[in-house]
């Protein structure tokens, strides 16, 4: 029988490597693409709790269906802002993207 | 999910191999296409996990809205910005690269020490199943109505701030006369034509 604990290591091993991808790529979209990875964990997480500690109700599952929908805005928020930042810029490096830093 | 264990423990142990070595991939690889790709697959095999754990709506809904919509939107932004360039090779940048991996290996062994020492309060209800479909139609109308509402609203709300972040911006040459027939459309600055059928490395 799989364990409860499978599903959250696994959800805690593709969350690092999110948060990796995140703080180490230097293309924007890569950026993007990470922060999706961290959502999946976190659906994941969700869902296993979901079915191990409240099967009945099914209240793991909403969540999910939420954390999906805001996913899909966020992506799409973020993919404009980054498509008016590289027309701005002339770039896709994440490190050229400092107007506010210095 | 009527499966044997036997089977359930294989497909569990060939979709997170798939799992990680898909995100690594999509993290590792230099190539932004491939990774793009990979992460179809991150988004596929984390439907096979839904299914796995009795979900078979939200493994649904994974598919058509992760991999039909937002893979194929981050496809095309990497189409829209597609920039081939050699990034700015900044000096010791394998420090931050080495703390950043020390980092996320510290907290991946600080969150499974965490999961394997916690006594978890398994439940020994039967799962929902396929009934499930209709437990959350229920909760989404009775007690998760407010927030299916907001989601909404912050879907109109996302919809219209990406089409006005992303359209080019117009700045007026002469101050317009207050025309009251285009009041109502926005004003996009004219894009510069590129010629049909002609390649970009002449």
């Amino acid at each position: 029988m799989i364990q409860l604990e499978y599903f959250l290591l696994l959800a805690a091993a593709l969350f690092c490597i999110g948060i990796y991808g995140l703080v180490t790529s230097r293309n924007v979209i890569r950026v993007l693409m990470s922060i999706e990875l961290m959502l999946n964990a976190v659906n994941l997480n969700l869902m296993a709790f979901s079915n191990y500690l409240d099967p009945a109700t099914a209240r793991g599952q909403v969540f999910a269906v939420f954390v999906i929908t805001i996913a899909a805005a966020e992506a799409a928020v973020g993919l404009a802002i980054v498509l008016s930042i590289y027309r701005n810029r002339d770039t896709v490096d994440m490190e050229q993207f400092n107007l506010l830093k210095w | 999910m009527t499966l044997a264990e036997g089977v359930q423990l294989v497909s569990f142990g060939l979709l997170a191999a798939m799992m990680i070595g898909t995100a690594l991939g999509v993290v590792l690889l230099s190539n932004i296409v491939y990774s793009a790709f990979l992460l179809g697959g991150v988004f596929i095999s984390m439907a096979g996990m839904y299914l796995l754990l009795n979900a078979g709506f939200v493994a649904a809904a994974q598919v058509l809205v992760y991999v039909g919509a937002v893979n194929v939107l981050i496809l095309f932004g990497i189409m829209l910005v597609n920039k081939q360039e050699d990034f700015k090779v900044i000096p010791r940048a394998w420090i931050g690269k080495l703390a950043t991996a020390v980092v996320c290996v510290g907290l991946f062994a600080l969150l499974s020490t965490m999961v394997i020492g916690t006594p978890w309060a398994l439940s020994t209800e039967t799962a929902a199943g396929d009934g499930a479909t209709v437990l959350i139609g229920m909760h989404l109308f009775s007690d998760y109505l407010l927030p299916f509402e907001l989601a909404s609203v912050l879907l109109l709300m996302a919809l219209v701030g990406a089409i006005i972040l992303a359209r080019r911006e117009y700045i007026p040459d002469e101050p317009a006369e207050t025309a009251v027939s285009d009041a109502l459309t926005l004003p996009e600055r004219p894009r510069d034509l590129v010629p049909a059928g002609k390649s970009d490395v002449d």
